[in-house]
């Protein structure tokens, strides 16, 4: 079906849920039939506190401590949090701060780990084989002690997700096998390789959340996992609600909402979860991850990696132990020399680029770039006016209007981008793909939506500093009015009772009240 | 003449009867204050520094609303801050008298502090903790960094540090194209000049 036919059918809503927009980059997948190398032990590993969403681990070891693989090193602090684990057996050698993949290029506190080369594993998880009939609540608070997040890239904390709530019950577990960024092959191999245990995994998530039906989703660009995947089903009895959908290849198909309403025509309400509308989706290294750490007692310690881009000899898939130095990984490679290259953590569409490679893996890292400057730059640097051509809104998957949007984000209106839903964008990144002047849309959106969370975190803290000087004024307020009335009070007690007394004292009050006023002088003055 | 009389007397339950409505709708919809000063004060910044020149953001919002005060006063407000007062204010923008400085933080060096709470009166926010004679602490998400602990220290202990960036707070920078910060400087340059 040609394009515009397509999306006139998608926007008049004739085509079966599918979502609106998207764009069809070239796809480079070039490592799909590359099957995952375990990579080699490195002999630093750094782990930095916080490698999910939420709120930052502390350290719960010190320098010189001895550590074993899947070890708990880091205790979670808060509810949106999860644990961190030692990756190999080794020695706790600095805890201090570390670069990691992110665009600000700042750091984090991290543990860096000397591995021993022994690779001893912690064995004091057990294994959990008969999950069917362990309570549900065991097994999330299993998940949430393995450390697991989702390893799509979201990086948010597993457990929360895998929840029974009576208010909002699931009905369909979706498997995201999308992956429907380019050069990203990790859950490709996953699924070729890994099919039971992932399936498997889905069975426990069908499990915890009480749900009887499920989608494992593929895009047709796998074909080979879509049939990996029906294979191992088929070989089931007792997944009967589970179904393989095979869709037609588009980005971002992958992104949660978007695969949510192709699959189920169910929207999820902006501000509101999936579950809310009786949906759970899992990506595919979550969900083994998931059956790592129910079946095998095994935390989360390790994670596949597609290194690739048109700029690297040896593109692969890679199983990596969290922490490992990203520039090994790419040395492992072939790549040494990072002059004229981009670095990206990620995908190329929505990942992070960064400076150099001087970062660890984490939880986060689907991908490992490098591609040529030029590649990267010809996309970005000329921007030319705007044609009002109308493709990024076209591409737009939420249905906004870019152009638009960037021209309120360059020129500071930010609060006139928020009303056209500046923040309802996934930074899908299709809009900027497809823009002939080189706008970098997504770019000006992130400054945007940026400066307008710095303007909301001024405003709330100059009126948490407005209650905090009003009850000060008002306290200062009240002391001196009680000082006052104590004042008085003292007065008054010692005032004469009766006018010949009073006759009496005079002269004796008069020196006192003087002396009194005097008095609460000097104390004002030392306030 | 009776009719005239009724007509009198329903006039006045009338008038007696709005006149209670409005004195109650008086004591319920009474503002405290002058509502300019109010809306001015909200879009002050509220470190209470007296860089304005004024003891405190309301006092300045007050000056500023009886027009006795210009816009551009408030150094730590910077740009949008100006901006927003001369919105309100219906008058022309100006330009600012100073760059805000890089948000500050105070620290109390514990182990020289005797103790004397002059830190603490001092501050406007209550940043500040501390029993007598026992060493005080700046609460770091309370500090508004606007200095006045400072001076009034008998052992100078307090230190005024930049305020650490946090990777949560990092923020994209605008796009480096040159339309982009044509964009920018224009919307800049707009708002100089009105
Ligand atoms: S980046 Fe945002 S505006 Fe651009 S296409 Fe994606 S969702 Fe739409
Ligand atoms: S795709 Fe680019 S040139 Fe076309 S309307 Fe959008 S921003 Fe303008
Ligand atoms: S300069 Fe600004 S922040 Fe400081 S007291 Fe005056 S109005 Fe408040
Ligand atoms: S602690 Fe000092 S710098 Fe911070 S708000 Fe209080 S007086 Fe100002």
């Amino acid at each position: 079906m040609p394009a515009m036919v397509r999306k006139l059918a998608q926007r008049l809503g004739m085509l079966q849920h599918s979502f609106v927009g998207g764009v069809h980059p070239n796809m480079h997948k070039l490592t799909a039939d590359v099957a995952i190398e375990e990579c080699d032990i490195a002999p630093v590993h750094v782990l930095p506190m916080k490698q999910h969403i939420g709120e930052i681990c502390s350290p719960l070891v010190a320098v010189g401590d001895l550590v074993l693989r899947g070890q708990k090193i880091a205790r979670s602090e808060g509810y949106l949090s999860v644990p961190v684990h030692a990756p190999t057996s080794g020695r706790v050698v600095k805890i201090e701060e570390h670069t990691i993949p992110h665009p600000s290029g700042m750091g984090l506190p991290s543990i860096f780990i000397e591995s021993d080369g022994d690779d001893k594993s912690d064995e004091s998880i057990a294994p959990i084989s008969d999950w069917i009939n362990t309570d549900p609540t065991q097994l999330r608070e299993r998940a949430r002690k393995c450390g697991l997040a989702g390893l799509g890239g979201a990086v948010f904390p597993t457990f929360i997700k895998l929840v029974q709530d009576k208010r909002f019950p699931i009905e369909t577990v979706i498997l995201n096998g999308i992956e429907c960024e380019p050069y990203l092959t990790n859950d490709h191999r996953l699924m070729l390789e890994h099919a039971e245990e992932i399936l498997e995994g889905m069975a426990i998530i069908m499990h915890m959340v009480g749900a009887d039906s499920g989608i494992i989703a593929v895009e047709d660009n796998k074909q080979n996992a879509a049939d990996s995947m029906q294979q191992a089903l088929d070989a089931r009895s007792d997944m009967d609600g589970v179904v393989v959908h095979v869709l037609p290849t588009r980005y971002p198909q992958g992104s949660e909402k978007q695969l949510i309403y192709t699959l189920t025509g169910r929207e999820v309400p902006a501000g509101k979860l999936p579950m809310h509308i009786g949906v759970l989706s899992q990506n595919i290294g979550t969900t083994k991850a998931l059956f790592d750490a129910v079946m095998l007692g095994k935390p989360l310690t390790e994670r596949t990696v597609t290194v690739s881009g048109d700029a690297l000899a040896k593109p692969s898939n890679l199983l990596v132990r969290l922490g490992t130095p990203v520039r090994s990984l790419f040395a492992r490679q072939g790549l040494d020399d990072f002059s004229g290259i981009q670095i990206v953590h990620g995908g190329p569409m929505m990942g992070e680029r960064l400076k150099n490679p001087d970062f660890p893996v984490v939880k986060s890292s689907t991908g490992l770039l490098a591609m040529s400057l030029q590649a990267m730059k010809a996309a970005h640097t000329v921007e030319q006016p705007c044609i009002r051509c109308g493709h990024c809104s076209e591409a737009c998957p939420i249905s906004l209007v870019p152009n638009l949007l960037a021209d309120q984000c360059r020129s500071d209106q930010f609060e006139k981008a928020a009303q056209y839903d500046l923040f309802d964008c996934i930074e899908c990144g299709a809009c900027s793909y497809v823009c002939p002047s080189n706008i970098p849309l997504v770019h000006y959106f992130r400054y945007g939506k940026g400066q307008l969370a710095l303007q909301r975190r001024e405003d709330s803290f100059a009126e948490a500093s407005r209650k905090r000087s009003e009850t000060r004024d008002a306290r200062i307020e009240r002391e001196k009015a009680e000082k006052a009335a104590r004042r008085s009070q003292v007065r008054k007690t010692h005032a004469p009772k009766t006018d010949e007394a009073k006759a009496e004292t005079d002269a004796e009050t008069k020196t006192g009240g003087e002396a009194g006023v005097a008095d609460s002088k000097a104390t004002e003055s030392k306030d | 003449m009776i009719s005239l009389l009724y007509a009198l007397a329903s006039l006045g339950v009338f008038a007696l009867v709005a006149g209670i409505v409005l004195a109650i709708a008086q004591k319920l919809f009474h503002i405290e204050g002058d509502p300019m000063v109010e809306k001015l004060d909200a879009l002050l910044p509220q470190t209470q520094c007296g860089q304005c020149g004024y003891p405190g953001c309301k006092p300045y919002a007050t000056a500023v609303a009886s027009g006795e005060a210009d816009v551009n006063h408030c150094v730590p407000g910077g740009e949008r801050t100006m901006l927003q007062i001369a919105d309100l204010m219906g008058v022309e923008p100006k330009d600012l008298e100073a760059e805000p400085a890089a948000p500050m933080l105070a620290f109390v060096r514990e182990d020289e502090c005797i103790g004397c709470t002059l830190c603490i009166k001092a501050c406007p926010v209550d940043a500040i903790v501390g029993a007598p004679k026992q060493y005080h602490t700046v609460i770091a998400d309370h500090c508004t960094g606007c200095n006045l602990c400072v001076e009034p220290c008998p052992v100078d202990c307090i230190d005024m540090l930049m305020k650490p960036e946090l990777i949560e707070h990092w923020s994209w920078p605008l796009p480096d194209t040159k339309r982009a910060q044509l964009g920018h400087e224009r919307r800049e340059q707009h708002a100089g000049h009105g």
